[in-house]
């Protein structure tokens, strides 16, 4: 079976706490994700995420606060945005935009990090391996 | 190349039981940029750090991995550890390989290659870590409170008793605002007067405070621990320093004018103190009711002063200050009922508000405290109280609820019974909130004890009819119209941060929520706070509450600012975004993104400049940055992007 690798952001408020809350509570989901921890969903660079594609990742993940809970005011609409504006650029480099996907994950929704981790990883692997070709 | 050290942690079973530790060191031993790698079953325990401590030395090691459990249970422990042998602590970095790892997979070899993938990048990320010191920023240990209120009143006591000198700026000439104005307060029915001018009295003789009143803010400028703020101080045309409060220029004034104190009902004159008990007590000229200022004749308080402190020519003046801290107590205003046409508000003159009515109540107010319309000063037989007026009405008022005026309402229905007792009070509410200490007593008590009628339902209409005020509404709990011939109507009407908050929000640099009151840091664990670093929230001006509210938030702003004027320097997360001088045009999209007006464009120099006091270490401008010009210290687009390339690395 086909094993996608999976790069995520997650914010060290909500998401990361998320994810956190999820081991704690043991819980078990797809290990084809990694994360990377940043303090703001808003400090990830599209081209972090086309740097991700371009060196092999299937799917890039990222997670924020919920809108109104970000710790730093509006970090997280400025993701929203800048996830938007980059699916657009995918879409014309042939990605699959449903690889990126942007989900707001607090510290308390471990139940959900671990169902958004497995939902992800299932329509990663649905959509195979990740074929980037440059412009 | 950087020397890093890498440290597995077994966690006891935690971590070993579904990694393969031994194999995570086996394998990741020759892996580029790692100098020195190890595993032990505690690494939180003394002898684990005193392991890394060891190891550090031995090896030479400059930056190390602890491969071990989430950063925010032990990454302090770490970063205090190496410091002790004098690495800088921002070059110590957590692999999280239990809570995202360990605990979360089942199967070993997967979840040992996701600890391996989780190290290396982390690894890639310390090769690259800066040393970094904290931001070290000098604090001025003395505040500003804006608004003399109760919030501003506490909160300046509760500042100056902690040995830190304050200045309390109100607008009006006297502190108090608006618990001044109050009857009696709920749930105990204690003198509001009665209990608050000791608090005002205290304010105006500590030794640590400045009363600075008929005042405001002017301008300001800086950031937390050192602010400097300019206040206006508006020309009183009286010597304060001459005046001795003796009122006989008072006394003398032939000019009448309604009284805002009085909300109206009573009269003050040109020179005026607000109310009796004012501090500090003594008057100011009204300029424009002032009869010299309209007509150029008068003159008489001049004559009678036997202190010679009259000035006429006096003009505003400017105060400068620096400031560590400053607290925002500016309190609201009532909605006005001229908003409420379909109750009468504003054309009928028995319908009135609930800040109206407790001056009526009032001892000293224009009544003296009996209960009399304002039309014909008749005791009204019948009281209709109308509770959620323009609170709780999304489409045509404000959408949340003012929250004092199910209990207030509650009181002046009681009151009303104290003073009228064959008066019937009755009450049209939405809900009745009575959470609070002794409030549900309260308004069990207002119905058992004081037979106040409560009717479940909206007034549909108010009219005046001969000299009745007829109120229809609906009852629905018994499903049937209503219609009272009353005396006289009470508006509960909705509570607004108080006038010229836009203003101030926009000279502070903090912001204001959707229904205009000042927004906190954080909803529930940031309460007192606003987003910018050493400006507080005391009080109405961030959202209605009671006065027992009001006080605990105006004693933790306090507390928050003792806090920080304790601190010989303040310190500061030093992973905040720079500015690359070569590579900045000056394009100013990262200066759009910060929260924070951290960022601020040099014309002059066509680049950015970056407060390090400011930034709060987001990283949202260095996302924006099109040249790479912003790079957040330990978070660079180089280090996310080797941690993205090692994660994905065969």
């Amino acid at each position: 079976m086909f094993e996608p690798k999976i790069v995520a952001f997650f914010c060290k408020w909500c998401t990361s706490a998320g994810a956190d809350l999820a081991g704690t509570s043991r819980l078990t989901y797809k290990p084809n994700i990694t994360g990377i921890r940043v303090m703001c969903s808003s400090r990830v660079d599209p081209e972090h995420i086309l740097d991700a594609f371009k060196n092999g990742a299937d799917g890039v993940l990222i997670g924020g606060c919920h809108p109104g809970d970000c710790h730093y005011q509006s970090g997280n609409y400025q993701t929203l945005k800048r996830v938007k504006l980059l699916k657009k650029m995918m879409t014309d480099l042939n990605i699959n935009e449903n690889r990126l996907r942007l989900e707001w994950i607090s510290a308390a929704e471990g139940k959900r990090f671990a169902e958004v981790v497995d939902a992800f990883t299932e329509e990663i692997r649905k959509l195979g391996h990740i074929h980037y070709t440059t412009l | 190349m950087k020397r890093v050290g890498v440290f597995v942690c077994h966690c006891g079973i935690n971590i070993a039981s579904t990694i393969d530790i031994s194999k995570v060191v086996e394998d990741l031993k020759n892996y580029p940029g790692i100098t020195f790698i190890q595993d032990y079953k505690y690494m939180c325990s003394e002898p684990g750090q005193a392991l890394l401590k060891e190891k550090i030395k031995a090896e030479k090691i400059d930056a190390i991995v602890i491969a071990a459990c989430s950063p925010t249970l032990h990454e302090n422990t770490f970063r205090m550890a190496v410091k002790s042998v004098d690495m800088n602590p921002y070059n110590c970095e957590i692999a999280n390989i239990r809570e995202q790892c360990s605990w979360v997979h089942n199967n070993i070899s997967e979840a040992t290659e996701k600890a391996k993938r989780i190290i290396k990048s982390v690894v890639e990320k310390a090769l690259l870590d800066e040393d970094l010191e904290p931001v070290r920023v000098p604090v001025t240990r003395k505040a500003l409170v804006l608004g003399g209120g109760i919030a501003g009143i506490q909160s300046a006591l509760s500042i100056a008793n902690s040995g830190y000198e304050v200045i309390l700026v109100e607008r009006q000439s006297s502190i108090g605002g608006r618990m001044a104005q109050l009857s009696e307060t709920f749930p105990t029915l204690d003198c509001s007067q009665c209990i608050l001018t000791p608090k005002m009295v205290d304010a105006g003789q500590h030794k640590n405070i400045r009363l600075m009143t008929y005042s405001e803010l002017d301008d300001i400028s800086g950031f937390v621990g050192n602010f400097k703020v300019k206040i206006r101080q508006k020309a009183k045309y009286v010597d304060w320093e001459k005046c001795t409060g003796c009122g006989l220029c008072i006394e003398k004034c032939p000019k009448k004018v309604p009284s805002e104190f009085d909300q109206g009902l009573g009269k003050r004159k040109a020179i005026y103190t607000p109310f009796p008990q004012a501090v500090p007590n003594k008057p100011v000229i009204d300029c424009e009711n002032c009869t010299y200022f309209k007509t150029g004749k008068c003159r008489l308080c001049e004559k009678v002063c036997p202190f010679d402190a009259i000035n006429f020519d006096e003009t505003d003046s400017f105060i400068e200050e620096e400031v560590g801290a400053i607290i925002v107590a500016t309190g609201y205003d009532v909605y006005p009922v001229l908003n409420m046409s379909e109750y009468g508000g504003g054309k009928i003159p028995d319908v009135i508000d609930g800040l109206t009515f407790e001056r009526i109540l009032s001892a000293s107010g224009p009544t003296g405290g009996e209960v009399r319309r304002p039309s014909d000063g008749k005791i009204p037989k019948e009281i209709v109280f109308i509770k959620c007026v323009g609170s709780r009405d999304p489409e045509h008022h404000y959408p949340y609820c003012s929250k004092i005026c199910c209990m207030y309402t509650t009181k002046h229905a009681m009151l009303y019974k104290h003073r009228v007792h064959d008066g019937q009070p009755y009450i049209f509410y939405m809900d009745v909130r009575a959470g609070g200490k002794g409030y549900e007593e309260f308004y069990q008590r207002a119905q058992e004890e004081d037979k106040v009628v409560f009717l479940r339902g909206k007034v549909s209409k108010v009219y005046q009819d001969d000299d009745k005020v007829v109120v229809c509404g609906i009852d629905t709990l018994s499903g049937s119209n209503v219609e009272i011939r009353a005396d006289m109507v009470v508006l509960a009407m909705a509570i607004r941060p108080s006038k010229g908050i836009e203003e101030l929000a926009q000279l502070l640099k903090i912001s204001i929520d959707q229904n205009g009151f000042l927004t906190e840091a954080h909803p529930k664990l940031r309460p007192v706070e606003s987003l910018s670093a050493g400006i507080y929230l005391a009080g109405c001006a961030q959202a209605p509450k009671d006065i027992p509210d009001t006080v605990s938030q105006a004693t933790a702003t306090a507390a928050m600012i003792s806090n920080l004027f304790s601190q010989e320097y303040l310190l500061h997360e030093p992973i905040i975004t720079g500015v690359d001088e070569e590579l900045c045009s000056g394009c100013g999209l990262c200066v759009a993104v910060c929260p924070y007006d951290a960022r601020k464009t040099n014309r002059e120099k066509g680049v950015v400049e970056v407060n390090e006091i400011l930034c709060e270490a987001c990283g949202a401008c260095a996302a924006a940055c099109p040249s790479g010009a912003a790079q957040q210290r330990n978070f660079t687009d180089t280090q996310l992007s080797n941690m993205v390339k090692a994660i994905l690395a065969e």
